[in-house]
C-alpha cells in the first residue's frame, strides 16, 4: 500500500494510561493532537502517515512523466489535474504528520536521505501511454481500496485527510480506466500497448498491499490502535475480486494463469507476486528508485534558494510595517 | 540539512463555501505570507469550487483549548438540550415546524 | 476563410498552448507542493483557453481539422506563438519571469478582447481574463518577492530579466494581419498596448530591486512564424509525439 509494513512502537507506559486510551478508540472515539496518546502511537503514526505522503509526491513522478506526451489536449488536461491531485495529498498528509510534532521539512529531508520509505509502486517505469491508464486503474484502485476504510482511522487528522483525499480519488480511477477502454478498443497497436501495460504492472499492483501479514505483530498492535483497518491479504483479495471482472470487460487477460474464481471461498484464487522482487524493491533496486530519489532531491535542492527568497522578503515586510507603526 | 529557520510556517485554512453557512476550517498549508498563504489557499483547496471567501491564520497564533478543559467548557451545554429542537414533541398534526 | 483572423486565432492559442506546456513541466518538481499545485492550476488553466482557440481557430478554417489537429499536426513554420513563450523553463526564476513578462501581456490584451466585434472572440475572451488575472497577481507577487529576498535570489532574477528581455519586443509587433484586425475591430493593435505594459512593469521592476537591461532589441519571427528559435521544435518532438507515430489512432 502506500503506506507499506509499517513498524510499530510498543508502549512502555503506565498502564491505566494505557488501558482508558484504547477504550478511547475501541469506542471510536477520535484521538486529536492534544490528546494524551501513547508514544508509540504517535511513532508508528508518523512513520505511516510521512510514508503514505512520500508515496504520494513520489508518485506524481511516473505519471508525470506523461503529462508533456498526452495525446490530445483534454488528455494532457485531465492527467495534469490528477497528478496535481496527488501533489495535493501529498500536501494533507504531511499537514497530518504536522500535528504530531514533526515538521514537514524534516519529513521531507528522511526521504530524501533513504531514511524513509515509499511504496514499492512508484520504483516501476511507466512506458508508454497505456501505462497512464493501467496506473490509474490498477495503482489508484489499489489505493483507494486502502484509503477508503483509513477514513475510519482513530487519529482524527488523519482520518480527515483520508476523507478529502477519497472524495478526489474518485475520478483518478475512473480516468484510467477510460484510457484502458480506449486503448483496448483502439488499433491493434493500441490493444497491443494497454496489453503490455497490463502485463507489466499487475504483480506490482498486487505487491502494494505488501506480504501476508496475518501473523505480524507490527499489524496487529496497529489494527488494535485503528490506524490500519484490514490485513493485507484481505484488500489483496479485495482487490483481485473487484480488477479481474474489470480486465475481463476490456478484453485484456491477466498475466496469470492460475487466476480462477473459486465458487467455495467466494472469490478469485490468484499467483501470489514474486516477493523477493519485493525486498529488493523495498531494499532500493527497483528499476527506478535511483532515477526517483534523484529527482526529489534535485527538485529539492535546486529550488531552495526560492523557499529562502520568499522567507527574506517576507522577514523583510514585516520589517518594514514594524518599523512604519 | 536545510535550516528550520527557513521554514515556511504552517497556516490553517478556513474557506466559506456557497451556501451562506460560516468559514469552515479545510486544511493547512505553508506559506512565507499572509498573502501568499491566501494565494496558496485558493490553489490548493478551491481547485473544485469549494469556495468564495478565504480566510488564513498562522497556525501559532491558534490558542487551542486543552483536552483537560474538555469538562468544564462542554459539560454545561450538554445539559441544556432544550436548546435542540428535538427536544420538544410537537404533534404531527400541527405540522411542519 | 477569413485568412487574417484564422491567422490572429492561431497566434493567442498557440501563445497559451506552448506557455501552458512549458508551465507543465514542472508538475512534480517544483520548489515547494503549494508551487507545484498553483502552477497545475496555471497550465490547466491555459490548456483550456487553447483548446477554446484552436477550437475556434478550427472552427473559422472550415476544413474540419480540429483543436487537437492544430495542436498535434502542425511543423514549427506553422506554429504563430511570440518566441518568448517557447524559451526554456531554465531555473524556477527564469520561469517565473517568463511567466510574468506574458501574464502582464496576456492581461492587457485580454481585457481588450473582451471588447472584440467578432462575438466569439469576446466570449472567451471574458471566460480567460479572469484567470488571467490572477495569474499576474501570482507571478507578479513572486517576482517581486524572489527579487527582494536573498542575495542570491536577487542575482538569479535579475539574470532571468537580463535573458528574457530581448523577447518582449515581439508581443507588441504589429504586421499587417494585426493591423488589419485592429481595424475591424477584432483584436487591439498590440503595439497600442505598449504604454500600459511598461508602467506596469516599471513598477514591478523596482519593487524587485531589478534593472531593466539597457537598450529596446527585440526579436522577431514567432508570431509571423518566419523563424522559431531551436527549442520549439524540441518541445513538438514530445508534445506530438504518439500523434505522430500512431497516425489516426483515438486516444
Ligand atoms: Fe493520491
Ligand atoms: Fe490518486
Amino acid at each position: 500500500m502506500y503506506a507499506q509494513m509499517v513498524k510499530s512502537e510498543a508502549s512502555q507506559e503506565d498502564p491505566e494510561k494505557l488501558a482508558a486510551f484504547q477504550k478511547r478508540i475501541d469506542a471510536n472515539e477520535k484521538i486529536e493532537p492534544k490528546d494524551w496518546m501513547p508514544e508509540g502511537y504517535r511513532k508508528t503514526l508518523i512513520r505511516q502517515i510521512g510514508q503514505h505522503a512520500h508515496s504520494e509526491i513520489v508518485g506524481q513522478l511516473p505519471e508525470g512523466n506523461w503529462i508533456t506526451r498526452a495525446p490530445t489536449l483534454e488528455r494532457k488536461a485531465i492527467l495534469l489535474a490528477k497528478v496535481q491531485d496527488e501533489a495535493g495529498h501529498g500536501l494533507y498528509l504531511y499537514c497530518a504528520a504536522e500535528t504530531l510534532g514533526v515538521s514537514r521539512d524534516e519529513l521531507t529531508e528522511m526521504l530524501l536521505d533513504g531514511r524513509m520509505k515509499y511504496s514499492s509502486i512508484f520504483n516501476y517505469p511507466t512506458l508508454t501511454w497505456a501505462d497512464m491508464g493501467a496506473v490509474g486503474w490498477l495503482v489508484d484502485g489499489a489505493a483507494i481500496m486502502n484509503q477508503v476504510p483509513l477514513q475510519r482511522t482513530s487519529y482524527g487528522p488523519y482520518a480527515r485527510a483520508m476523507v478529502r483525499i477519497c472524495k478526489e480519488e474518485s475520478f483518478h480511477q475512473r480516468q484510467g480506466f477510460d484510457i484502458m477502454m480506449k486503448m483496448a478498443n483502439g488499433t491493434p497497436a493500441q490493444k497491443q500497448m494497454a496489453q503490455d501495460a497490463l502485463n507489466r504492472i499487475w504483480f506490482p499492483a498486487l505487491m502494494m498491499f505488501g506480504p501476508s501479514d496475518k501473523d505480524s505483530v507490527h499489524s496487529s498492535q496497529s489494527m488494535a490502535w485503528k490506524i490500519k483497518m484490514n490485513t493485507n491479504d484481505e484488500l489483496r483479495q479485495k482487490f483481485v475480486d473487484q480488477t479481474a471482472p474489470q480486465a475481463e470487460y476490456l478484453g485484456l487477460t491477466v498475466p496469470d494463469e492460475t487466476l480462477a474464481w473459486n465458487d467455495e471461498k467466494g472469490g478469485y484464487d490468484f499467483a501470489e507476486p514474486d516477493w523477493s522482487e519485493f525486498h529488493d524493491v523495498i531494499q532500493g533496486n527497483g528499476p527506478c528508485n535511483a532515477d526517483r530519489l534523484e529527482a526529489r532531491n534535485r527538485a529539492w535542492n535546486d529550488n531552495a534558494w526560492v523557499r529562502e527568497g520568499m522567507m527574506a522578503h517576507a522577514a523583510k515586510k514585516r520589517a518594514q510595517k514594524v518599523a512604519a507603526q | 540539512m536545510s535550516d528550520p529557520r527557513n521554514e515556511w510556517p504552517l497556516w490553517e485554512v478556513f474557506i466559506r463555501g456557497q451556501h451562506g453557512l460560516s468559514h469552515r476550517h479545510v486544511g493547512s498549508l505553508h506559506a512565507a505570507d499572509a498573502e501568499g498563504a491566501l494565494k496558496n489557499a485558493r490553489d490548493v483547496y478551491t481547485r473544485r469550487n469549494e469556495g468564495l471567501s478565504i480566510w488564513v491564520v498562522e497556525a501559532a497564533q491558534i490558542t487551542a483549548s486543552s483536552p483537560s478543559d474538555k469538562g468544564p467548557l462542554y459539560e454545561p451545554a450538554e445539559s441544556k438540550v432544550y436548546r435542540h429542537p428535538t427536544f420538544f414533541d410537537i404533534p404531527d398534526e400541527v405540522g411542519a415546524m | 476563410m477569413n485568412n487574417a483572423l484564422f491567422e490572429s486565432l492561431l497566434r493567442l492559442g498557440d501563445n497559451t498552448l506552448v506557455i501552458g506546456h512549458r508551465v507543465s513541466e514542472w508538475c512534480g518538481v517544483a520548489p515547494v507542493l503549494e508551487e507545484d499545485i498553483a502552477l497545475a492550476n496555471m497550465a490547466l488553466d491555459l490548456i483550456g483557453q487553447t483548446q477554446m482557440w484552436l477550437g475556434l481557430a478550427a472552427d473559422v478554417e472550415g476544413e474540419g481539422r480540429s483543436a487537437d489537429d492544430l495542436a498535434m499536426l502542425r511543423d514549427v513554420w506553422d506554429f504563430r506563438n511570440v518566441l518568448l513563450v517557447e524559451q526554456p523553463n531554465g531555473d524556477f526564476g527564469q520561469t517565473i519571469m517568463r511567466q510574468y513578462l506574458f501574464d502582464q501581456f496576456h492581461l492587457l490584451q485580454l481585457q481588450h478582447l473582451t471588447q472584440s466585434t467578432e462575438d466569439r472572440i469576446a466570449a472567451i475572451a471574458q471566460k480567460a481574463v479572469k484567470e488571467v488575472t490572477y495569474h499576474v497577481d501570482r507571478s507578479r507577487d513572486t517576482v517581486v518577492a524572489l527579487g527582494d529576498g536573498t542575495e542570491e535570489s536577487n542575482r538569479r532574477m535579475q539574470a532571468a530579466l537580463t535573458k528574457l528581455w530581448p523577447y518582449i519586443g515581439e508581443m507588441f509587433a504589429a504586421d499587417a494581419i494585426d493591423l488589419e484586425m485592429a481595424t475591424a475591430g477584432v483584436i487591439p493593435d498590440p503595439a497600442s498596448l505598449r504604454a500600459d505594459y511598461d508602467a506596469a512593469t516599471r513598477v514591478v521592476f523596482a519593487d524587485a530591486v531589478l534593472t531593466p537591461p539597457a537598450g529596446d532589441f527585440a526579436h522577431g519571427g514567432g508570431k509571423t512564424g518566419f523563424r522559431h528559435s531551436e527549442h520549439l521544435g524540441h518541445l513538438l518532438t514530445q508534445m506530438q509525439w504518439l500523434q505522430r507515430a500512431y497516425p489516426g489512432a483515438r486516444w
